[in-house]
Parts: structure tokens; C-alpha cells; sequence
């Protein structure tokens, strides 16, 4: 007998009965005999839970983590406070054993969740509108480039910068690769910011979309009212890129300055980093685009008796109805993963938002001045940044890290596999999480290892 | 229900020889039920026999309009853009989607009569 | 059968915002540890931003009440029989919520290194054999966020694999009864849809396919059960005519809950699927996701799976970056590992004679709804179903009674409705999967409310048409909100 399937041979033999058959097999009767498996599968033998429970301690026993072990790593997926509420609040049956809220009148709690994070999140964002959500930041990219040549029509350049965060280029491609769209590549300078000599005299009539990441992959804040002034002249769209979502709580957004679509990666609100998934895509975008947009979308109404409530609306889109017409394959999306973020959101409010940003932003800037002074390595761009920034090593990177895990730490990112130029070069990460004696201690370490 | 000044489709839509005003029949919009979004082409755009120049929106589905003749969109009816609900309360006077300057009238010749179209959904229901 | 009556206490709820007072706090940070220098000094004047408009300023209490009232608004699969079709609402177990919990794998960053991820990896390793196993299969990726996501990468793959021997082909062949993102996901990679009629038994019509398979068809698109809860009879003759003329058969893989240990889609001839670990292998469903869509393939399309791979080489997990004709990523990571961990956890507890039994029971609970109601409600086609049923309102639409109107009714009783109007095929479709998570009893108390329901359709229509009676929201007018879009809050002038 299993625990999740409640039937007792009794009861089949009774259905069995109703359903007119001898035995549950006739009920597989219709599959060609030469198919049908005489063997059980070769997997492993049941265990119950308590040794179930012995066995997933074993493994997870064999991966260091933040409990333990203190990080420095970021590029893409960031290791901030989650507090408590949030996975008690989303542990609510309620919510996690809910399905898609296709029947609005018995989904108003998923509902009100969605059009809550829909609010919050255009705000933080600085845009018209946003979307349920995406499966992570990077495949936002990738739709929101399909969406801009959708829209545009005309054209098929499309212009990244290098300094975009290397797994997102690498998704748009798969994405992009057979659809005729043409990649161009804006270099950075050596502020490592986004060329804007490059930019000018590449942007013409067939220029489909401009993106821009902020920060950028190296961590640099960039000139994001200088690209907009670039733009202004033609007709091509400015996708922005946000991919640690905590900087808006203390950063202008390039919706500020006028994108059309924006997209990034919300894990830094009230995600757990769980090896890189499940994440959150976000999408948002200029109000005259709507019905363009991927994904669900929420909207307020009213019901028979004039009560306000949500539904999901514009489904039109979307693939149950419009099949190969539609904005996006997408269908099951995020859902629960905004529904933490929202709760994060509500609960470090308008003043926690900038509060957390910006011990991010003193603890960064402390241990970039430090490590910079540390002797052998060098900051490698002097342009502010957020809570990221790179710095080129003394000593090939693998030692340094290795070093650092017998300290029980886990170092920068290593990108010279990206950026062969910026070898030795590694990225660290700073948040709420690292105290000042960690800072202190890895510069320690920083300065025993370039002996 | 169906006016015989009018000539029918087989698509569901009638178009006025005299105005060359274009719009859904009774039973469309019956059939789409409240409509919410009305997708409408450029003045100046060139159709051809069959060309889709607009689509339908209603809550659950989706339907495209398909030009009866040859001619080019002369003009379209914005106030659809607003209330796309004239579609369902007015669709032979308000509801009017768009006005085509058609050049060739026996291609209108060709189409259903008010009586033939009802005949047509008796057959399709 | 009574319907339910609503005597539970549901309080109502506004939004977060509204509950919003100034200076309230929900939050707690450490005082800062290193000196404190002015932002303006680290950052450009320009580039800080204006105050967030919208936010809302509570306490924890404000919040924890907030979302627990909303929660209280949900039906969910822990409350009662939620028989969404090819939805596998099937129960989640709590033991998986745990594993997802442990430090060992919620805290682990996935730049951190293999030397210090073998744990995460192990699973990783290991759910893709299991996975593999289950379907007959020789090779997997677990990147893809969801079921859609998948059939995307496995476009992708085929394209890929064509495109070298010459020519990647124009066509995907899509039954009429294909879920929307099928033929989304073909268009996605640029294949234009061939679609192919179903024959009178509910299958796939042979001649039509042999009619529409030509050397410019990638590939056709299956989903075995099909979405009419069907088996594919012919399915070697299907499979035969695909392969005859070069083309691939993908099979979605959203039913597979009907076929576990009783039969291999790879032994079928499919040479590649997704599953759904959301539905077959009972990871939560979340309100509309995170689920995940692992892609099974055999030998021919193994060298395109997306990159990384997690391989092993003697008792060391790795990732393997070397993929030379991958198709590339389709996710920022590795996939939903929280989501992969929980079906990994599943697996373990049920074992090979857990899941042959899940998938035995799923099939007979199905069946005995369907034979149960088949005298009150119109059975397109008359034969056993495999997981779930699919009946319509034939019947009742002579009463001007509507599918939508009486599923609304279902609520009042207590039951989550079917999936409605889908497949397409079936005009005015009701869609039943019971799962194997539910008792005799429960399926007994759902036959009950539907015969009742027949029942009011011809003696009391009134009561169904103003349905649902009990809930906290009347019907919801979908209309106003497509016709004049609010998608966001904004504070009152």
C-alpha cells in the first residue's frame, strides 16, 4: 500500500465491477501487446520516509552552503536575506497546491497575489505594466527581443553589449539563431561602459532594439541618460536588463529613461539561490505594447454584485487560444515564485527596499576600497557600481578560491572563459549577508595568497 | 435580421455596395460573444480578395477578417478602438469596421443575398 | 446530494496597499558594520532613484494576515478533488517540501563549483536516469523551466539535427486536439503547422497522416494518452509513417501519468518527449508554476541536448560544457533544481511498483467516473479512457445549459471544475482527471454532485445558470476586464 494513493484493492475491485471489467489491465487492452512492459522498471526500490529523509541528508550533506560557508559570489544569482514570513507564507497549502487561477471566483487569493507583484514590480521597475512572470531572467531577454522585431516589423539588427551577462546572450541566441535577426555586439569602453561612439554609428533604419544591462555584467553602473539621449533620434526600441533586482531599491531603472521593454531576474527578492532554479523572469513594458506581451496578465473587475476582484485577462495572447499566433509558448510560468516575491516586497516596503539596497551598496564600496589597496590586485573599471565589481588578481583565480574555501568561503567569478581579454580578472559579490570581518578576513586571505 | 441591402459572406460578414462599409452579421457576433478588442488596418492599405485586414477579439477567442473584395481601406472606424461592444449591439450601423474603395461592384454582385445568407445558417447550425 | 454551504468564516481583504500607514515596518537589518560613507560620494547624484510610489509600508502582522485571508479565497488540491484534465492535479507530498528546504540544496549557489556541488548534481545525475528509464529513453535535459519550455528545446533539437544532414524542413504535423502550446512552441522555432484530423474513434487518422507526411515534415507532434484521454491504437503504424519519410515523433509527454511501468514511449518509436514533473511526477503546482520540463531524447538527438550536462565520471559528478552541437541554453542555469529535487524525492518513495500503481489507479479512477456518468452526459467517444475522461453538454444544451454554467455549479458542491472547452474537438468538453490520489469515496461524492446536476438542468436551470451561490466572489465579468485593462493599482489622487 502507498501512502498517496488511498484506494484498496477492495475499492478497485468495486470500480472494477462498474466499469464493466474483469481485471485493471483490460483497461490497457488498447496498447499493442509487443509493447507492453512484463518487467517493473529498473529503479531503485521504494523507501519510506524515514529513509528517504537519511538518504537526502546524506547527499545534501556532500554541498557547502550559506548556513555554513560565506559567499562572494554573484553574476547572475545573488545570496540576500529571505525573510522568515516568506516561506511560511507560501508553504500555505492554499497557495502551493493551487493550479493556474482559470476559475477566477475560487483563485482570488492566487489572483490578487499576481495583480499585488504586477504593481509592485512596475513600480520598482519604473514601467507602465508588467506580466505574471517568465521562467528566469534570461529567457525574459530572449522574448522580449522576439516581442521588439514583432512589433517593429521593420529591421533585423538587433544590438547587445558585450558587457550583457553571458548566460543571457547565450539564451537569446538559441532563441534568435533561425529567425533572420543579425547580433551586434556594442564593445565597453574602458570604464567598462557600454561604447557609446559604437553605439551612434551603428544605430540606423535597420536597427530593431537596443539592449542594456545595468548593472552591467562587470558590475558598472552605466550611463543610462546618455544611451536614452542616443536613442531618442530613431525608431528602435531600448530593451533594458536588470539582472539584481535589489539595486532598483536605491538605482534609476531604464524605464526611467524611456525603455520599452524592460526584463530581468527577480531571485533577489525573497528567492532562495536552491543551484540556480527555480527563478523568476521579470517582464514589463510601455502600455502601448500590451498586447504584445508574453505571459499571463491580471486585471481588476467586478463581479455580479459589483464586488471587486481579478481575473486573468488579454488571454488572447496567449497559447490556448491563439496557438501559433500567439505572443509566446509560455503557459505554466513562475507563479508561486512571485507570489515570495510580492510577500518580500510588501514586507521590506518603500523605506526596507532602499535600507537593504543600500547596506549592499556601503558593503561593496568598503570591500572594493580595501581589496583594491590589497597589495598585487587592482580594481579593474573605476566606475561606481552597486554591489559587484571586478578585480584583476595576482595569482591565477583557482588558487585564490581555493584558498578561500579552506577558509571556509567561496571566492569571486572567474570570467576570462567569457572574456579571455579580462583574464585573471574575478568578479565579487557583496551583500547584506557578508559581514565587515568577513571583508576583513577575505582581504587576509587576498594578501596570503599573492605572496 | 438580415437586410437586403446588404450582401453577405460566407465568413459572416457583409459589406454595403453603396458606402463599401464592411462589418460582421448578427449570427458573428452572436457566435463570438462580447467582443473586447479590435484590431484595425492603416487607412491607404491595398486588399486583396480574402486578405485578413483585421481581427476580432472576444474573451475566449479570436477571429480574423477577411476582405470580400479587391480595394483599398478608405477609412476606419475608430470609435471601435473605444467601445469595441458596438460590434455586438449595433453590427450593421455603429458597428461598422471598415470602408473600402473597391473597384470592381460585380465582385459584390457575387456575394449573398439577406435571404440567401439566411438559408446559409440554416444549413451551417 | 447537498451542495455545500459556506458557514467557514472568510474574512474579506483589500490590497496590501490599502492596508499601507505610513512609518509601519515589516522588516529587520542589522546596523551597518562598516563605516558609513554619503551615497552621493559612491554613486552619481543622477543615477539614485525617487522614493518607491506604490510600496506599501506595514508591519509583519499586516502582511501575515494580508496573504493568510487571501489564501483562504484559493481552492486547492489539499482542499478537495481538483480534476483539471492533462493537468495531473495529483496530491503533493510534504516530504518533498522538506527536501527543498534542506540548506544543503535551497543555499547552494550555482557558481559555486562542482567540487562543492556533488550532492546537487548527484540528484541532478540521478533523476535524469530515473527519468530515462520511466520512458524508454537514452539520453535528457533537465534544463527547461516548464512543459512549453521543453517542446521549444525539442523543436529546437530537430531543427538542429536536419539542418545538418542538409535540410531542417518547413512542417510540423499537430493533431486537432494538440494543447495550445504545441503548435506555439513549433512556431516559436519556425515551423509552419500541418493539422491532422482525428479519425471517428478519437485517434489519429492514418490516411490523413499518410496523406500530409512528406519529406518537408520535421517531425509530428504527439500526446500519448492524446488530450481526449485516447490511446493511440496505431501508434507503430504512426510512428512507421513518420519515420518512413525522415521525420522525428515528438512526443508531449503531459499524460504520461497513464503509462507508468505499463509501457515505454521509446519502445513506441518516439524519439523524443518532455515530461511534466508538475503533473506526472507531483511537484506543486504553485498557482501557475515554477514546474519543469525535462526533454528525453535517444542516441540521434543526444548531441544536441542544450548545455551544461551533469555527467559521471567514475563516483565524480561534473558539468560538462563541451557539447559541440548543442543547441545551446534555453535557461540562465540548470533548470528548476528546487523543482527537479522534489520529483527526484517522489521517485524515491514510490519505486518502480509505486508508480506502476499510481498510473493503474489513475486509469481506473478515470474510468469509473466516465462509466458512471456516461448515461447523463454525452461521451463523444465510446470507449475506455486511460487517465482521464472527456464527456460534454450535448445533453444539456437542449436546455440552453451550458458547460461553463455547470461546472460553476460544481463549486457549490464543493469540487475545483474541469478543464472546459478544450480539446477544440469537442464542442462544450469537460475534462476529467481524477488522479490516483483520490478515494472511491471522493469519486463517489463527485459522481453524485454531476447526477444532481444533470438533474437540475432539466428540472431547476435557474440554479445553475446563477451559479456559483457559495463563494465569496459571483461570477467575475471577464469582459470589463479585457475591454478597459487595469493591471496595476494606483493610489487615488
Amino acid at each position: 500500500m502507498f501512502k498517496y494513493i488511498p484506494n484498496t484493492d477492495d475499492d478497485i475491485s468495486k470500480m472494477l465491477e462498474k466499469i464493466g471489467v474483469e481485471s485493471v489491465d483490460d483497461l490497457f487492452s488498447d496498447i499493442p501487446e509487443s509493447l507492453r512492459l512484463q518487467k517493473p522498471l529498473n529503479l531503485p526500490a521504494p523507501l519510506s520516509e524515514i529513509e528517504l529523509e537519511r538518504e537526502l541528508k546524506e547527499i545534501s550533506s556532500k554541498n557547502a552552503d550559506a548556513s555554513e560557508y560565506k559567499y562572494f559570489t554573484g553574476g547572475g544569482a545573488y545570496n540576500h536575506y529571505i525573510p522568515s514570513i516568506v516561506n511560511h507564507l507560501i508553504s500555505r497549502a492554499e497557495f502551493y497546491t493551487a493550479y493556474t487561477p482559470y476559475q477566477p471566483e475560487v483563485s482570488q487569493g492566487t489572483l490578487q497575489g499576481i495583480f499585488e507583484y504586477q504593481t509592485m514590480i512596475s513600480d520598482l521597475l519604473e514601467m507602465d505594466l508588467a506580466n505574471a512572470s517568465m521562467y528566469d531572467g534570461a529567457s525574459a531577454f530572449a522574448e522580449a527581443v522576439l516581442m521588439s522585431s514583432r512589433i517593429r516589423k521593420k529591421g533585423n539588427k538587433v544590438l547587445i553589449p558585450k558587457s550583457l551577462n553571458p548566460a543571457y546572450r547565450q539564451v537569446m541566441d538559441t532563441y534568435t539563431n533561425n529567425t533572420g535577426i543579425k547580433v551586434i555586439e556594442i564593445p565597453y569602453n574602458k570604464q567598462g561602459q557600454l561604447d557609446l561612439d559604437f553605439l551612434k554609428n551603428n544605430l540606423d533604419n535597420e536597427t530593431i532594439s537596443v539592449s542594456v544591462q545595468n548593472p552591467n555584467y562587470f558590475g558598472c553602473i552605466e550611463d543610462l541618460s546618455s544611451i536614452a539621449e542616443v536613442l531618442k533620434q530613431g525608431k528602435s526600441f531600448l530593451i533594458g536588463i536588470v539582472t539584481e533586482a535589489l539595486s532598483l531599491g536605491l538605482l534609476k531603472s531604464p524605464g526611467h529613461y524611456g525603455a520599452d521593454i524592460l526584463v530581468g531576474e527577480g531571485q533577489s527578492l525573497g528567492i532562495p539561490v536552491s543551484f540556480g532554479g527555480p527563478y523568476l523572469g521579470l517582464f514589463a513594458s510601455k502600455k502601448e505594447y500590451m498586447r504584445q506581451v508574453p505571459g499571463r496578465l491580471c486585471g481588476e473587475t467586478l463581479d455580479t454584485d459589483g464586488k471587486r476582484g481579478f481575473v486573468l485577462t488579454i488571454s488572447t495572447r496567449e497559447q490556448h487560444i491563439r496557438r501559433e499566433k500567439a505572443t509566446s509558448n509560455i503557459c505554466s510560468n513562475q507563479g508561486l515564485c512571485a507570489l515570495m516575491t510580492a510577500i518580500y516586497m510588501s514586507t521590506m516596503g518603500k523605506q526596507g527596499m532602499r535600507e537593504v539596497a543600500t547596506i549592499n551598496l556601503q558593503k561593496a564600496n568598503y570591500a572594493r576600497e580595501k581589496i583594491r589597496n590589497v597589495k598585487g590586485y587592482e580594481l579593474v573599471f573605476e566606475t561606481p557600481s552597486f554591489n559587484e565589481f571586478l578585480v584583476k588578481c595576482p595569482k591565477p583565480t583557482q588558487d585564490i578560491n581555493r584558498k578561500l574555501l579552506e577558509n571556509k568561503m567561496v571566492g569571486g567569478l572567474d570570467i576570462s572563459c567569457y572574456y579571455p581579454e579580462l583574464s585573471d580578472c574575478m568578479l565579487f559579490t557583496m551583500t547584506e549577508l557578508v559581514s565587515k570581518d568577513d571583508i576583513d578576513r577575505l582581504c587576509e586571505i587576498l594578501e596570503e595568497v599573492a605572496k | 435580421m438580415y437586410p437586403n441591402n446588404l450582401k453577405y459572406t460566407e465568413q459572416h460578414e457583409w459589406i454595403d455596395p453603396e458606402s463599401g462599409k464592411i462589418g460582421i452579421t448578427n449570427y458573428a457576433q452572436e457566435q463570438l460573444g462580447d467582443i473586447v478588442f479590435v484590431e484595425l488596418p492603416d487607412e491607404g492599405k491595398e486588399l486583396a480578395l480574402d486578405d485578413v485586414f483585421g481581427v476580432i477579439e472576444s474573451v475566449k477567442s479570436v477571429s480574423d477578417c477577411f476582405s470580400p473584395v479587391n480595394g483599398v481601406v478608405k477609412s476606419v472606424n475608430e470609435s471601435l478602438t473605444d467601445d469595441p461592444s458596438l460590434l455586438n449591439t449595433s453590427p450593421y450601423d455603429e458597428g461598422w469596421i471598415i470602408q473600402i474603395d473597391f473597384s470592381d461592384a460585380s465582385e459584390i454582385e457575387k456575394l449573398m443575398s439577406g435571404d440567401d445568407y439566411k438559408k446559409y445558417l440554416e444549413e451551417v447550425s | 446530494m447537498k451542495p455545500l454551504s459556506n458557514t467557514g468564516l472568510v474574512i474579506d481583504e483589500g490590497l496590501i496597499f490599502e492596508r499601507s500607514i505610513k512609518g509601519r515596518k515589516g522588516y529587520s537589518l542589522p546596523e551597518l558594520d562598516v563605516p558609513e560613507k554619503d551615497i552621493t560620494e559612491i554613486l552619481p547624484k543622477e543615477s539614485i532613484r525617487d522614493e518607491l510610489r506604490k510600496f506599501p509600508e506595514v508591519s509583519e502582522v499586516d502582511v501575515v494576515r494580508h496573504y493568510t485571508r487571501l489564501s483562504q479565497l484559493n481552492f486547492a488540491v489539499d482542499m478537495n478533488l481538483y480534476p483539471l484534465g492533462s493537468c495531473t492535479m495529483k496530491y503533493n507530498p510534504k516530504i518533498n517540501e522538506d527536501a527543498a528546504r534542506i540548506n544543503g540544496f535551497a543555499r547552494c549557489h550555482p557558481f559555486q563549483g562542482a567540487e562543492i556541488s556533488q550532492g546537487a548534481l548527484q540528484i541532478m545525475y540521478e533523476l535524469g536516469r530515473y527519468l530515462c528509464i520511466i520512458t524508454g529513453l537514452e539520453d535528457i535535459t533537465l534544463q527547461p523551466a516548464a512543459g512549453a519550455h521543453g517542446e521549444f528545446t525539442g523543436m529546437k533539437m530537430i531543427h538542429k539535427c536536419l539542418e545538418k544532414r542538409g535540410n531542417p524542413r518547413k512542417f510540423i504535423i499537430i493533431p486537432d486536439s494538440a494543447h495550445g502550446t504545441n503548435p506555439a512552441s513549433a512556431s516559436l522555432c519556425g515551423y509552419q503547422i500541418l493539422q491532422l484530423k482525428s479519425d471517428e474513434r478519437g485517434c489519429v487518422d492514418l490516411k490523413a497522416l499518410s496523406d500530409l507526411m512528406t519529406d518537408e515534415v520535421a517531425a509530428i507532434m504527439l500526446t500519448i494518452p492524446n488530450t481526449l484521454g485516447l490511446f493511440e491504437e496505431s501508434i507503430l503504424e504512426v510512428v512507421k509513417i513518420v519515420h518512413s519519410k525522415g521525420g522525428f515523433v515528438y512526443m508531449d509527454g503531459a499524460n504520461l501519468n497513464a503509462l507508468m511501468g505499463k509501457v515505454l514511449p521509446g519502445s513506441m518509436g518516439v524519439d523524443v518527449l518532455h515530461i511534466n514533473l508538475h503533473k506526472t511526477f507531483s511537484t506543486p503546482h504553485g498557482g501557475g508554476g515554477p514546474g519543469a520540463g525535462p526533454v528525453a531524447v535517444n542516441q540521434e538527438l543526444a548531441p544536441y541536448l542544450p548545455v551544461p550536462k551533469v555527467k559521471k565520471d567514475k563516483d565524480r559528478y561534473d558539468l560538462d560544457f563541451l557539447i559541440p552541437d548543442s543547441i545551446g541554453k534555453i535557461h540562465s542555469f540548470y533548470g528548476n533544481f528546487g523543482v527537479l529535487l522534489k520529483a527526484y524525492s517522489y521517485i524515491r518513495t514510490m519505486g518502480a511498483i509505486g508508480l506502476k500503481k499510481a498510473s493503474e489507479t489513475a486509469v481506473v479512477n478515470a474510468n469509473y467516473i466516465q462509466a458512471s456518468l456516461k448515461e447523463r452526459f454525452h461521451l463523444t467517444y465510446d470507449r475506455f479512457c486511460k487517465h482521464e475522461s472527456v464527456l460534454s453538454d450535448k445533453f444539456q444544451k437542449e436546455n440552453h445549459i451550458t458547460t461553463m454554467d455547470m461546472v460553476k455549479r460544481l463549486i457549490d458542491f464543493g469540487f475545483h471544475p474541469p478543464v472546459v472547452y478544450f480539446p477544440l474537438i469537442v464542442p462544450g468538453a469537460i475534462m476529467i482527471e481524477p488522479t490516483e490520489s483520490e478515494s472511491k469515496q471522493t469519486l463517489d461524492d463527485f459522481i453524485s454532485a454531476w447526477l444532481q446536476i444533470a438533474d437540475e438542468a432539466e428540472n431547476q436551470p435557474e440554479l445553475i445558470k446563477k451559479a456559483p451561490h457559495v463563494t465569496k466572489h459571483r461570477r467575475l465579468d471577464e469582459t470589463f476586464a479585457a475591454r478597459k485593462p487595469k493591471l496595476v493599482w494606483s493610489p487615488d489622487k
